[in-house]
């Protein structure tokens, strides 16, 4: 377009079509890898001080009398046998400058602007996908720090049960297996209804009798209305575990943990109790692993922080878990 | 004879190592214990040679009951806590079972005892002397008489060292306690707890105001009116920690 431009012009003022073409077939290739150095330049450096303004300005400007000066020598050298051309070639310095000026400028700048949208968007990218590998990694290492503990002892008690009781010893082999495949199958991410997290649980509560003896007692209450409603896969044996820990350790005697699900609105709303006696125990409770990963847990999938809540009361303490559906219908 | 009290809330684990001891008839169970203020009276009681020790049990962990006792035994440790954890106090204990363990693994920790038993009562006082245990810091376990009283660090007003003991003060009263000023100045939540002099470690949410004292000295008035010296060199920490 620029060539056509600039042959029009000249033909215009009256010189011949052989002298428009060379002179304009020149000045532009010239300006056009001039272009292209901005370009390649542009890509491997952006200029990122203060003086970046400055410095480009310079820079094309220099550029521009360069240009300049090529052409000009190339001109004068290709085209000689015109007088009128000579001079007008003289004439025209200035207003060729500015606009090889005003195009570099304009190439570098463009450049400058589109390099650094796709230098940003990459670095997004990569926030990303860091914050998602993180987020998994998190997860996972969340679980598998609750997980040891309770093996190593069942797997104690099994080792005692084979001499005394190989039956049950059998049997809790086999609770213990299911609970494991349970925990190993589901993702993180992933939403169960509660009626599957209740029965998952149940494994987990038959092998902690068999450790604990009677001094475990189990109530589980489930509304009707909830039993289908979703929630995260594995949230709640943590919260029980920690449950069972607190009232274990923090009373000698028989340990009630009772289980209640109801509807809350749009929440689903677990509530877990265990008996714990407040002269003793620590009263900034829940700061423990267990309730801070599980509340981490929360925030990771729900991005909110007051889904886990505590009550302390004079015998029993209270941990409640509330589920937004809305938020989790529309998880995968 | 040699006499065995086994501690260990399961009743499952104590019935597995009993049943590995058959192989040693020398050994004699004198008493089995669900927790920790159990053990302290059948320890009491039985005076035994050797007991087998859980760490996590009901009330006080198995750390805290082995403080309370004027005259520990030789202990092993039987427990599920990783092996991380337990290179802590790996030095001083007899032995250390990893449940679950088997026959082969519980002889070698029996015989490492039989072998070398009074050495073992000196490495269990090493034990609870210099070693940083891995318990919970957020509470301090005391014994009161026979009373056992748990205070959480909270409620702790200062430290004062006596001789081989640290007085800790509540706002009952002081209990004393059979560790240095230096073990609780690594133990206690650094947060919360500031070594402002040889003899003190204070609460720093309890101190009301901080007076000039003599020439260069400076002394902590508490909320229960109780007056601690401090020394510049704690001065200085003291307005560190308080963001003076």
């Amino acid at each position: 377009m620029l060539f056509n431009t600039q042959i029009y012009l000249l033909s215009n003022l009256n010189f011949s079509s052989q002298i428009s073409i060379l002179d304009s077939l020149i000045s532009n290739t010239l300006l056009l890898l001039a272009g292209l150095l901005v370009l390649n330049m542009i890509k491997y450096y952006i200029p990122t001080t203060t003086y970046q303004y400055v410095s480009v300005i310079a820079a094309c400007l220099v550029l521009a009398g360069l240009w300049l000066f090529i052409t000009n020598s190339f001109l004068k050298i290709l085209i000689n046998n015109s007088q009128a051309y000579s001079s007008f070639l003289e004439n025209s310095l200035i207003i060729r400058f500015s606009f090889a000026f005003l195009v570099i400028t304009i190439v570098t700048i463009a450049a400058i602007l589109w390099y650094n949208w796709i230098d940003r968007r990459k670095t997004e990218q990569r926030k990303t996908d860091t914050e998602k590998l993180s987020r998994d990694a998190e997860l996972y290492k969340l679980r598998q720090q609750l997980q040891p503990h309770f093996l190593f002892n069942s797997l104690n008690s099994i080792n005692a049960l084979i001499a005394i009781n190989p039956k049950q010893a059998r049997k809790m082999v086999q609770q213990l297996s299911d609970f494991l495949r349970g925990t190993l199958k589901k993702e993180e991410s992933q939403m169960v209804t509660l009626d599957e997290e209740v029965s998952h649980l149940n494994l987990y509560l038959e092998i902690e009798k068999v450790r604990f003896g009677n001094r475990l007692v189990t109530e589980i209450n489930i509304a009707e209305e909830c039993k289908q409603k979703l929630i995260p896969a594995l949230l709640l044996q943590p919260v029980v575990e920690n449950a069972i820990k607190f009232g274990l350790y923090d009373t000698t005697g028989d340990t009630l943990i009772k289980i209640e699900c109801v509807m809350e609105g749009n929440n689903l709303c677990v509530e877990v109790s265990n008996p714990h006696d407040p002269t003793t125990s620590i009263p900034v409770r829940g700061t423990g692993f267990g309730l801070s990963s599980i509340n981490r847990r929360l925030y990771l999938l729900f991005a909110r922080n007051d889904l886990l809540t505590t009550e302390s009361g004079e015998e029993v303490f209270k941990t409640i878990v509330r589920i937004p559906q809305e938020a989790v219908s529309s998880k995968p | 004879m040699t006499k065995v009290v086994i501690i260990d809330d399961e009743f499952l684990a104590r019935s597995l190592v009993k049943e590995y001891m058959k192989s040693f008839p020398q050994l004699e169970v004198v008493a089995e214990c669900g927790d920790g203020f159990e053990g302290m009276k059948a320890i009491q009681e039985h005076n035994p040679d050797l007991i087998f020790l859980d760490i996590q049990m009901p009330k006080i962990s198995g750390f805290e009951m082995l403080e309370l006792i004027d005259e520990p035994p030789a202990v092993i440790f039987a427990t599920a806590f990783d092996e991380y954890a337990i290179k802590a106090f790996d030095a001083h204990a007899v032995d250390y079972l990893l449940k679950p363990f088997d026959q082969e693994r519980f002889d070698k920790a029996v015989k490492k005892f039989l072998a070398q038993q009074h050495a073992n009562i000196d490495a269990t006082k090493e034990l609870l002397n210099d070693t940083q245990l891995p318990t919970t810091n957020n509470r301090i376990v005391v014994k009161n008489g026979s009373k056992i009283k748990i205070i959480p660090v909270q409620e702790v007003h200062y430290l004062e060292a006596a001789d081989d003991f640290v007085k800790v003060f509540t706002k009952e009263g002081y209990y004393l306690k059979n560790k240095t000023m230096s073990f609780f100045e690594s133990f206690l939540p650094a947060e919360m707890f500031v070594r402002c002099h040889r003899s003190y470690i204070v609460n720093i949410q309890e101190i009301t105001r901080i007076d000039p004292y003599e020439k260069d000295g400076h002394v902590a008035v508490l909320k229960s009116g109780a007056k601690i010296n401090i020394s510049r060199n704690g001065y200085g920490k003291l307005r560190e920690v308080l963001g003076l």
